[in-house]
């Protein structure tokens, strides 16, 4: 293999794995665990700034959650002895899990965004280091009535606007999608035309179990949204939602992820029902549009196809940014899948590893 | 008489590897007692309790030989020369 330029981050109940291979993406090489018997829900890599920093949030059972980072691949780990991420006193709220990790934009080299639970959005203005809640949304008038799902009450998805830095979007299970546009200090919640199957009122100002909402940041305005029942495109930033669950096998899933270069194009890979969260017909597949929703096609080669009771979570699906991208894709049975040809054809990179809670990537920029 | 709290090996990382922490201060209960750790050894008692000061739900301390889950909780009084154990619950997956 020559020279690593390609990462696969991979989290799991019982630690973290990093996979390197090279432009090519047929050999790879597994290094890990790190945090053994931790689990990793969150997995970040920051190139900005001349950085090549890995974030990790990582979570022991016993001794509660907190976010490292490394600036040598995972050879060494550092981070603040003292839990980074703290609540205030006057919230009563505790931190449970670091959910998602995701550096700011371009522009704001050292801010990295948290998104935890108890539902909460932390910024860091120093790479990482140290952390401060967003007020908007710690004292949001709406958290009385919001509802923890199956994963508790967390915040598990960030979209920034590449474009405006006052605007940005999160989703919280149950809660739904919410949007600012001033920069943090209000949120207005973003789901007309999001279903709620499990209350009366299906269609909600807010409380839909959003599982997680992609776009590309050429076209940021165009989201595309997995909900719990019901796959949607936003073509104004959330105002309104349609349905584009046309020619999927079920419209329930989690893992939702763009095209790195199209951004009519779209990976998710469907779970049958909320009552047997099993890929339909015991059946490993992704399913892809590149229409934005209009239709939506099978990938399958390499995949099995008889007996794959196999279920993938809300971050378990990611893309690289080669000219071809690659796709990858954990399920909770540890099986990591990965494609070099944009999902046409797939290969199994590591078949044993602990049930897999996030899978990410990054490209090494050139030393 | 000094108060002693005695640590799980996943936390003496915390505490420059002491297996042991005595106090030299007079503490009237277990929460006290945990605040002079973490006058000296902080990150080790932000894995014991929560950021709001409550015990974390997978961890147990006994006084003695008795776990405060039976006492009074962190409120459990301490007498002089008494051990305070600190350990990760039966637990897991």
């Amino acid at each position: 293999m020559a020279t690593p330029s390609t990462l696969v981050l991979v989290g799991t109940t019982k630690g973290a794995f990093i996979l390197s291979s090279d432009d090519a993406r047929e050999e790879w090489t597994v290094d890990g665990p790190h945090f053994p018997g931790e689990a990793v829900y969150a997995m970040a890599f920051d190139q900005r700034a001349g950085r090549s920093r890995l974030l990790v949030g990582v979570h022991s059972n016993h001794w509660g959650a907190t976010i490292r980072f490394s600036d040598d691949l995972g050879r060494s780990w550092s981070g603040p002895e003292r839990q980074a991420i703290r609540f205030p006193e006057s919230s009563g709220l505790s931190l449970a899990q670091v959910w998602q990790i995701l550096p700011g934009r371009a522009e704001e080299p050292d801010v990295v965004w948290a998104g935890v639970e108890p539902a909460a959005l932390f910024r860091s203005e120093d790479g990482g280091e140290t952390w401060a809640p967003v007020q908007g949304l710690l004292e949001h008038p709406h958290r009385p009535r919001w509802m923890p799902g199956g994963g508790g009450l967390c915040l598990h998805t960030i979209v920034l606007d590449p474009a405006n830095l006052d605007r940005m979007a999160i989703a919280i299970s149950t809660a739904g999608f919410y949007r600012t546009d001033d920069g943090g200090a209000t949120w207005r919640p973003r789901n007309a035309g999001v279903r709620a199957v499990f209350l009366p009122d299906k269609y909600p100002e807010f409380g839909q179990c959003v599982h997680k909402v992609t776009h590309h940041r050429s076209r940021p305005e165009r989201l595309f949204l997995q909900n719990h029942w019901g796959l949607y495109r936003s073509d104004d930033w959330g105002d309104s939602w349609q349905d584009v669950a046309n020619g999927v096998p079920s419209d329930f899933g989690f893992a939702i992820q763009a095209h790195p270069h199209d951004p009519d194009t779209v990976y998710v890979i469907p779970i049958q029902s909320d009552e047997f969260r099993v890929v339909p017909g015991a059946q490993l597949r992704v399913y892809r549009t590149r229409d934005a929703g209009a239709t939506w096609g099978a990938l399958d080669d390499g995949l099995p196809q008889e007996q794959a009771f196999e279920s993938v979570l809300r971050d378990g699906l990611a893309v690289d940014t080669h000219a071809r991208a690659g796709v990858y894709f954990g399920t909770r049975s540890g099986k990591l899948y990965g494609s070099n040809d944009d999902g046409e054809s797939w290969t199994t990179l590591a078949d044993a590893l602990p049930p897999i809670c996030c899978v990410k990537t990054a490209v090494l920029a050139p030393s | 008489m000094a108060v002693s709290v005695v640590l799980p090996r996943a936390l003496t990382p915390y505490a420059f590897g002491l297996g042991a922490v005595q106090l030299d201060g007079s503490c009237a209960t277990v929460r006290e007692a945990l605040g002079q750790v973490a006058e000296r050894w902080p990150a080790l008692i932000d894995r014991v309790l929560t950021e709001q000061g409550e015990l974390r739900r997978h961890v147990n301390i006994f006084v003695g030989d008795e776990s405060i889950a039976f006492l009074d909780g962190l409120s459990t009084a301490v007498d002089d020369g008494v051990t305070i154990t600190i350990v990760p619950a039966v637990s897991g997956g």
